[in-house]
């Protein structure tokens, strides 16, 4: 306690840098895997190749490219924009996966009457599906977001700062302590980035509280998220 | 261009291919090391989510600690365990089998329960005993799903088996954080190839093992679009 008290300073510091890092690389992902998940489901040729290229990608371990991005990016060796573009690799691994599965959840009959009533084809496609796949694109970026926080704390490891290297610090010192507090601060933002995510999506969607019981429960879904169940490093 | 070639002649140098610190020891050694912990792992998880997806009983339990595992950084694990433990292979190795229960329990109990409830009320009123009905009606159909939970555990042993390596553990590891120790970014990025080629062969073999238990039925696959 008194350690953690003595180096406030570094541990805000060190969240600081965390939170923004898994905060931009997780909306850089999602971002990202919005048109692609769209595409991917109103062409489902296309869709078990997407699903696939996908799925490939995220079997890749973290550190491996962590190490391999600056060779083929030629960016410098501690650059942080290695890290970001490895977290929102992954991010939008699972977001395509998911964001495919959430406008394929959209009732084609609601997509029908949208066009029925006159809806053009990108108001169709924001004022229609996009809403009505938010619970489940939501679902998704709850996943993403915990665990590209956790993930992060491995670029730790090349040397790019973050709450991690109170791991590496603690370790090389032989500092329980720094450690526990790595971890728990960890923890405590990858709590706090969900929470602002239900809150955002209770803000945002606010017809979906009631549903939102059935829905991840269904049996397909479930069996779908038990690949990405556990830690990834 | 030059990190390519210098990456690629780290890979075929002849001296990279033999001895203790050669590929295909620490190759063999982080294969060696993931068979482990996954059977440890599977022997603890496996017969546990069975229970789990078959009475239903801790259900909420298994689910909330399967989420909350996730938040929870492996290499903070790891050198959590390695200061407390001691020096050796053991605290890794131990770091590991934890890290690996969840995906398995999680793929034991979903494929258990993702059986239709009508098809174990038909054995059931066949007059299957309770293990009977886990044993050839909800293992044998959740097959895939328990495979797919392998799938992911065995991934994910093989990348935090080479984050383990900063804590004293042999295999790939070695060559990113040795390298790193000495700004030898050939052999980290080689090393790194490595790895990843390890991990795509094993979802490799593991995708086809899953279709294999698959068979024919379709239902066994995640219908979500």
């Amino acid at each position: 306690m008194t350690w953690l008290l003595d180096n406030l300073d570094l541990v805000r510091e060190l969240f600081v840098r965390h939170a923004w890092i898994s905060v931009v690389s997780t909306l850089i992902g999602f971002a990202v895997s919005l048109p692609i998940g769209w595409y991917a489901h109103q062409h489902p040729r296309i869709r078990g190749l997407t699903v696939a290229l996908v799925g490939v990608l995220y079997t890749i371990p973290s550190i491996a490219l962590f190490v391999i991005l600056p060779g083929v990016l030629g960016t410098g060796f501690l650059s942080v924009v290695n890290v970001v573009v490895a977290l929102s690799t992954y991010a939008a691994a699972v977001m395509v996966r998911t964001a495919t599965d959430a406008f394929g959840s959209v009732s084609p009959a609601v997509v029908d009457a949208a066009t029925a009533a006159g809806f053009s084809g990108a108001q169709r496609v924001f004022r229609v599906e996009l809403p009505l796949a938010g619970p489940v694109l939501l679902a998704g970026l709850r996943v993403v977001s915990v665990s590209t926080v956790s993930m992060l704390s491995v670029a730790s490891l090349i040397g790019v700062s973050n709450l991690g290297s109170l791991f590496t610090d603690g370790f090389r010192r032989d500092f329980l302590t720094e450690i526990v507090i790595g971890i728990g601060a960890i923890v405590l933002l990858a709590l706090l980035l969900d929470l602002l995510l239900v809150l955002a999506g209770r803000v945002l969607m606010p017809w979906s509280r009631a549903q939102r019981t059935a829905a991840p429960t269904s049996r397909p879904r479930q069996a779908f998220w038990s690949r990405f169940t556990g830690v990834r490093a | 261009m030059s990190v390519v070639t210098d990456t690629v002649e780290w890979l075929t140098d002849s001296v990279r291919w033999s001895g203790d610190d050669g590929i295909p020891h620490r190759l063999l050694e982080h294969v060696g090391y993931t068979a482990e912990t996954i059977a440890i792992a599977a022997v603890i998880a496996v017969p546990l989510g069975f229970w789990i997806g078959h009475t239903g009983r801790f259900r909420s339990v298994a689910v909330a600690l399967t989420g909350a595992m996730r938040a929870l950084p492996t290499l903070g694990l790891l050198t959590l365990i390695a200061l407390y433990l001691g020096i050796g292979l053991t605290p890794p190795l131990i770091a590991l089998v934890v890290l690996a229960i969840p995906p398995l329990l999680a793929g034991a109990y979903a494929g258990v329960e993702a059986v239709d409830s009508q098809t174990v009320d038909a054995a059931r009123a066949m007059g299957f005993t309770e293990w009977q009905i886990l044993t050839r009606v909800e293992i044998p159909l959740g097959l895939p799903i328990i495979v797919g939970g392998i799938r992911s555990a065995v991934l994910q042993v093989v990348a935090t088996a080479t984050v383990a390596a900063y804590v004293g553990l042999g295999g790939l590891g070695r060559y990113l954080i040795d390298g790193q120790a000495v700004s030898d970014y050939p052999q980290m990025a080689g090393g790194s190839v490595v790895v990843v080629a390890l991990a795509l062969v094993l979802d490799g073999v593991f995708a086809a093992l899953q279709s294999l238990a698959s068979g024919r039925r379709p239902a066994a696959r995640p219908v979500g679009a």
